[in-house]
């Protein structure tokens, strides 16, 4: 978190996210974001996804960053690990120069964090299992 | 795959509504959206065409409950219906839960109805899934209209059941949503086989919408338990 913090102060971005492959929103770093961050984080995922189908069809295997232009906010994405998607929102104070430039140390260091921590959860047999036993509760829910 | 979200005590999980182009999946969530209280429930975001057909997803979060202090948070999608849009179907798939096929209970869709099922088993492989082993519900919908096929002719061409193989299992588990229905039987044959739960439905008028959705909801709670 430090790593997006020192970021976002280097590059003047306002606002960046991560957001999990499937379209879950795993962390917001710098200004909250004031819309649906739910919403976003699934057509954030979406269009990363449809972007890979589209970089096979042209004989790439992916495209590790997309940028999104707007007349006041813009948006850059870009692959994480191949299992997170870091979203850097940023407006007319700054430049998609800076924010590609900035960016680039603090996706390595994320890239490293997350294999090693996927690596961790992999070797890890027993996962805590909060419902475990939760059986009658779930019942209890749907009655 | 679910996530579990230990700072914001939530559970995340994906459910997607699979089946037939016009067969009710929109439906079903816009239904959804329109009954429960709006702090339960996030936008219904709907990529569709101009005719209303479902592009890319329709998506919807819903919270459904606490339990041992999390709360349960459901991410609903629905998939294209029409076949030429296979790849963005295959995307949403990706890191599923749970499945819900609706399909059209009309005599003149069954057709596309099977294809649609068809395709569900090719997407699921392609990714590894094993549709036997994962929650999985089929919803008949349309069943007011007059050309709707019988229950049990719909039963025996979309869910005829994956064979059970393991013997601890090959014993016979009543349906708990129809009396007198088993989910594993032992079929003439002899092969014992479990089908999935199933709900009729008029999505349009929101009948058994949530009785699906409980239901998938609750299997995969239990995958988690």
């Amino acid at each position: 978190m430090r790593s997006l913090q020192q970021f976002l102060y280097d590059s003047n971005a306002r606002c960046a996210m991560l957001v999990d492959r499937s379209g879950q929103l795993v962390a917001t770093v710098g200004e909250q974001p004031r819309f649906d961050a739910t919403s976003f984080a699934t057509l954030t995922a979406a269009d990363f996804s449809a972007n890979d189908q589209l970089a096979r069809l042209i004989g790439e295997t992916e495209f590790s960053s997309l940028f999104h232009q707007g007349e006041q906010e813009s948006m850059y994405l870009v692959d994480i690990a191949r299992r997170v998607i870091l979203v850097v929102l940023f407006d007319n104070r700054t430049t998609l120069g800076l924010v590609r430039l900035k960016v680039k140390g603090t996706v390595e260091e994320l890239a490293r964090l997350f294999t090693a921590m996927f690596q961790r959860a992999r070797d890890t047999k027993h996962q805590p299992n909060i419902l475990a036993g939760a059986e009658d509760e779930i019942d209890r829910l749907f009655r | 795959m679910s996530m579990i979200n230990y700072a914001a005590r939530e559970i995340s999980c994906k459910i997607v509504y699979y089946g037939p182009g016009l067969g009710g999946k929109t439906t079903n969530l816009e239904h959804v959206y329109g009954r429960v209280q709006p702090n339960t429930r996030g936008k219904l975001i709907s990529l569709a065409t101009e005719t209303e057909r479902t592009l890319f997803f329709d998506f919807l979060p819903v919270d459904l409950g606490t339990i041992r202090g999390f709360k349960t948070r459901f991410h609903l999608y629905t998939v294209p219906g029409q076949v030429y849009y296979n790849a963005s179907r295959k995307l949403i798939l990706k890191s599923v839960d749970g499945i819900v096929f609706v399909a059209d209970s009309q005599v003149e869709r069954m057709e596309a109805n099977q294809e649609a099922m068809q395709n569900l088993y090719e997407n699921m492989q392609e990714y590894g899934y094993d549709l036997s082993t994962m929650p999985f519900v089929i919803q008949y919908n349309k069943r007011d209209l007059p050309n709707a096929a019988p229950l049990p002719e719909l039963q025996a061409a979309l869910n005829p059941g994956f064979e059970v193989f393991e013997t601890q299992r090959q014993r016979i588990a009543p349906d708990p949503y129809h009396a007198g229905e088993n989910l594993i039987d032992q079929i003439p044959t002899g092969e014992w086989v479990e089908r999935a739960p199933y709900f009729e439905a008029v999505a349009v008028t929101g009948d058994g919408v949530f009785d699906t959705l409980k239901a998938v909801s609750k299997l995969v709670l239990k995958t988690l338990a």
